[in-house]
């Protein structure tokens, strides 16, 4: 393990968080909240003094790392992220409780998007902000932030494990040759989605404060709303908008890159992106046969439907509607979709569609071996070979995510409410969702849970966020030895 | 730039390293996906799973925006293929590796329609390079600059020699022929000297002089300088064989050591004037009864590294002038120098280095300014070329006043000049359209003139 590149990266995600707060810290000022402004600034500071540590420590000498110091830097990172990101609620007084603030920060960082909020409008414009802004940061990643910005070794390949460990999907690759090419591309591509879905938000006449809020909300696919409505408080164009902006967020990235390297042919080939989209309007006819009684309109149907759709396949957990009145048949369609979740190299959380494409194609190919002891068989995607490391890959990754799932679920059972409540609870927290169903279905929150519950359920998310392994070698005391 | 390198093989990665340090955007193409893996966790590049011929393939690494493609894979003939399809596909040059000396002629023939900017036979260069070497055995690395005029060489001063505990700035005073010492390596360390610094026995030092007065610099300093008669190679390669070809043009006596008789037998058929013998090379007695005592060098050249290394130790016991030692694996190199195997010559790094230098001339061409490199001492110093741009606030200046704006760490080594060769000293400077020659250690980053005066306007 070296523990001078380890200092070094979070000595930079520290800093960076420091200076991500000053526009939250501004509106804290501008709104004269004193009480967020001196949570802002005693974090900024705290921030600060430890970065200054970090890198003074780190700075000098060999930066070079193994995949395992790319693991624990962005295991640990996520975590120091969120603590420190949880103070300036608790300082401010606004969420008094630690454990709610740190669940609450977690919750956006992992563009998670589960409150413990009863009265989200009681916080003020400043610490909303943060609360938002979380999303677009955890969104792409810190340390994809963080390498588009730190100078990096000229030429060496090992900050890949740092984007492998964060980046999701099964198979990370860079879009570009060089790494710094590669994230600030995505990050390019980030702004810039994020900047049009605001302006068509301030166009329709929304304020600009909720239209940030609400643009970086869909852009990270977090799903903090602002308001005690959630996204119900507004008018169908804004919901519509929305609802395009988080189907877009939930696209691999990479297909922009391609059609912004004029490739758009290539990049509409991508199967993920066909099931991806069929899987949406498969959802949709569904939903829409089977909750139409519910709405005065077919119109209306399709709308709501559409958006709570594209809100639960980008696991963005924006609602307009409540979805846990809807048929038995609708809400377990809409829990499968929170299972699977969006595409790799997205904003979004779950399992990725390609992951679940390769899983069932992996089944498939068992069967026929089975069938036919002497056939060959292959995983295919988008016409190639998938490595066989990859479907290994894949297969452990399912395995351990309905282990975690199990024992989650387990814990939080304690608090003994009903199923359904303790198992899509788990389900919205580790997908990165939101919303579950019953207690913490749309209209719901995750107050009521005991400390205990929250805590674990903040593990959850970054279980989720991270895809796992990143989180999972931190409790590996193997990870912390020197040369082990 | 953007360049496409195809074949990830021993040649394609030293090559994608070396160009990635440089700062280019690199797509590597190979067809082994492990290969691929711990290429991408190890270097700033692209990796493409496939073959790097086939127009799908090149065309999603982008060959249609590329500025270069190497291909440099086991095949010739999948090398040339990929620079054609590279080039129907929009690449802007192409350089591919063809070993095979009996594609010469094809290379000629359809150069039009091969579009190949560039063709390397790595056993040949190889071959090249060990006789440059066997011309002046006392160097154990030699390197032209500034149009073959200045010359940078590497040796290591024996104890007890003229060098031993000699001042640099009275190196004048041995010699009439300029000469400039531009590194020395003591255990390990290099440093780039001025001149209160002593040389000690052992040191290895690099140094300038001018092609023309090698030989007389060379004899004033009192430095055995014996002509190479008689040559024992052991491992009938290609490069033997182009090594072979080469010194008997200049009527040096060859004797090849080889354990396949067939190899022998076709040995024998291309070189009738050569002794050919059949044999183990890396066993003592048969080295001993062939007369390895009596040569003035032998070149191991086997395929294998370990017996390369064992039979030159073995030389080099047997007090044999001058041995030369083909490796393949380059990441010893350096434990190597330290057992005494001084010269040694790796096709790979030299193909490498003959295509990094290509590439820099391409760069200098679109506005960039290197228009050479070589790298000494294991690597760890570079020699570099540059043109003095005619707006440079640092030319017309005598060094002696620049010194304050100079990096203390760079040396300015040699000096083009109106076809004149100047091995600088403190009353030189650099007029606009000089081409100079800067040395510094590796790890201090060089891309223009400009990195050297860092200074602000005077």
């Amino acid at each position: 393990m070296n523990g001078r590149a380890v200092r070094y990266f979070i000595g930079h995600i520290l800093r960076w968080e420091a200076i991500l707060m000053l526009p939250a810290l501004i509106i804290a000022l501008a709104d004269r909240s004193w009480g967020a402004v001196n949570g802002f600034l005693i974090t900024m500071l705290l921030l600060l003094a430890a970065s200054s540590l970090l890198l003074f420590v780190g700075q000098r000498g060999d930066h070079s790392m193994q995949a395992r110091e790319g693991f624990v830097i962005v295991g640990l990172g996520w975590v120091l992220l969120s603590l420190f990101g949880a103070l300036p609620f608790f300082i401010s007084g606004q969420i008094p409780r630690f454990v709610d603030a740190l669940f609450e920060t977690v919750s956006g960082f992992t563009t998670t998007g589960a409150s413990i909020l009863t009265n989200i409008e009681g916080l003020c414009r400043g610490l909303l902000f943060w609360r938002s802004f979380t999303h677009w940061i955890g969104g792409m990643g810190v340390l994809v932030f963080v390498l588009a910005i730190i100078p990096l070794s000229k030429g060496s390949g090992e900050s890949m494990h740092l984007l492998r460990a964060e980046s999701p999907g099964p198979d990370v690759g860079k879009v570009s040759p060089t790494m710094r090419k590669t994230t600030r591309t995505l990050y390019a591509i980030y702004v810039v989605i994020t900047l049009i879905t605001f302006l068509l938000l301030v166009l329709g006449g929304d304020p600009a404060f909720d239209s940030f809020c609400n643009a970086v909300g869909a852009a990270g696919t977090g799903g903090f709303a602002i308001r005690n409505a959630g996204i119900g408080a507004y008018g169908h164009y804004t919901q519509t908008v929305l609802s395009f902006a988080m189907m877009l967020f939930g696209v691999n990235f990479s297909v922009y890159y391609l059609i912004l390297t004029r490739q758009a042919r290539r990049a509409l080939q991508d199967e993920e992106l066909h099931w991806y989209i069929g899987i949406i309007l498969g959802a949709l006819v569904l939903l829409v046969l089977n909750t139409r009684r519910l709405f005065p309109s077919l119109g209306e149907a399709v709308h709501h439907v559409f958006f709570t759709i594209c809100s639960i396949i980008t696991t963005t957990g924006f609602s307009t509607v409540d979805f846990n009145l809807w048929p038995e048949l609708s809400k377990w369609i809409l829990v499968l979709l929170m299972f699977m979740g969006a595409s790799a190299g997205s904003t979004g959380g779950g399992m990725k569609v390609s992951r679940i494409l390769i899983l069932i194609k992996s089944l498939g190919n068992q069967i026929a071996t089975m069938l036919r002891p002497r056939s060959v068989h292959i995983v295919r995607l988008n016409r190639k070979m998938v490595e066989d490391a990859t479907v290994r890959g894949v297969h452990v990754f399912c395995l351990a995510y309905f282990f975690i799932l199990a024992i989650s679920a387990l814990f939080v059972s304690l608090d003994n409410f009903d199923g359904v409540t303790t198992v899509t609870s788990v389900i919205a927290c580790i997908s990165n969702i939101g919303p579950g169903l019953n207690m913490v279905g749309p209209m719901g929150n995750y107050a009521a849970f005991s400390d205990l519950s929250k805590i674990i359920l903040s593990l959850d998310m970054l279980f989720g966020r991270l895809e796992i392994f990143p989180m999972l070698l931190l409790f590996a005391p193997a990870a912390w030895r020197r040369n082990g | 730039m953007f360049i496409i390198v195809v074949g990830q093989g021993k040649v394609g990665t030293t090559l994608s390293s070396q160009l990635c340090a440089e700062g280019h955007d690199i797509v590597t193409i190979d067809n082994d996906p492990a290969v691929l893996k711990k290429l991408q966790e190890t270097l700033d590049v692209a990796t493409l799973c496939g073959n790097g011929a086939a127009a799908s393939v090149l065309e999603e690494a982008g060959a249609a925006r590329a500025d270069l493609l190497i291909a440099c894979t086991d095949g010739d003939e999948v090398n040339l293929l990929s620079c054609m399809v590279a080039r129907k596909l929009g690449t802007k040059n192409t350089i591919a590796r063809v070993r095979d000396p009996e594609y010469d002629s094809d290379l000629r023939l359809l150069k039009d329609e091969f579009h190949i900017s560039l063709s390397i036979n790595p056993e040949l260069t190889c071959a090249r390079e060990i006789f440059r070497i066997l011309r002046f055995p006392a160097f154990m690395k030699r390197e032209t600059f500034l149009r073959d005029k200045a010359e940078l060489v590497e040796l290591r001063v024996a104890p007890g020699s003229q060098l031993d505990g000699l001042k640099l700035m009275d190196l004048r005073r041995l010699t009439n022929e300029k000469a400039l010492i531009c590194a020395v390596e003591r255990q390990g360390q290099v440093t780039i000297p001025d001149g209160s610094f002593v040389l000690q026995g052992n040191d290895r030092i690099s140094l300038t002089a001018e092609a023309a007065g090698l030989v007389r610099f060379m004899h004033d300093l009192g430095l055995p300088a014996p002509g190479i008669r008689k040559v024992m190679i052991v491992g009938g390669s290609r490069i033997a064989i182009h090594v072979a070809r080469l010194l008997q043009r200049n009527k040096v006596r060859v004797t090849i050591i080889d354990n396949d008789e067939q190899k022998c037998h076709r040995l024998t058929e291309l070189l009738p004037e050569a002794t050919i013998l059949c044999g183990n090379g890396s066993l003592q007695e048969v080295l001993l009864s062939e007369g390895v005592k009596d040569t003035d060098a032998v070149l191991a050249l086997t395929g294998f590294d370990e017996e390369n290394l064992t039979i030159s130790m073995f030389a080099n016991y047997l007090k044999v002038p001058k041995t030369v030692t083909k490796i393949d694996r380059t990441d010893h190199l350096e434990v190597y120098s330290n057992a005494g195997i001084d010269t040694i010559v790796s096709p790979k790094l030299l193909t490498a280095n003959e295509i990094v230098r290509y590439v820099r001339a391409m760069g200098s061409r679109s506005g960039q300014s290197m228009l050479a490199l070589s790298r000494f001492m294991d690597g760890k110093v570079e020699a570099m070329e540059f043109a003095v741009p005619a707006g440079a606030n640092y030319r017309d200046i005598p060094f002696r006043a620049l010194q304050t704006r100079k990096r203390k760490d760079t040396l300015v080594a040699a000096i083009a000049r109106n076809r004149q060769l100047i091995i600088p000293s403190g009353d030189d400077c650099l007029l606009a359209d000089d081409r100079v020659v800067i040395v510094a250690p590796r790890d201090v980053s060089i891309s223009a003139l400009k990195d050297v005066f860092p200074g602000g306007n005077v």
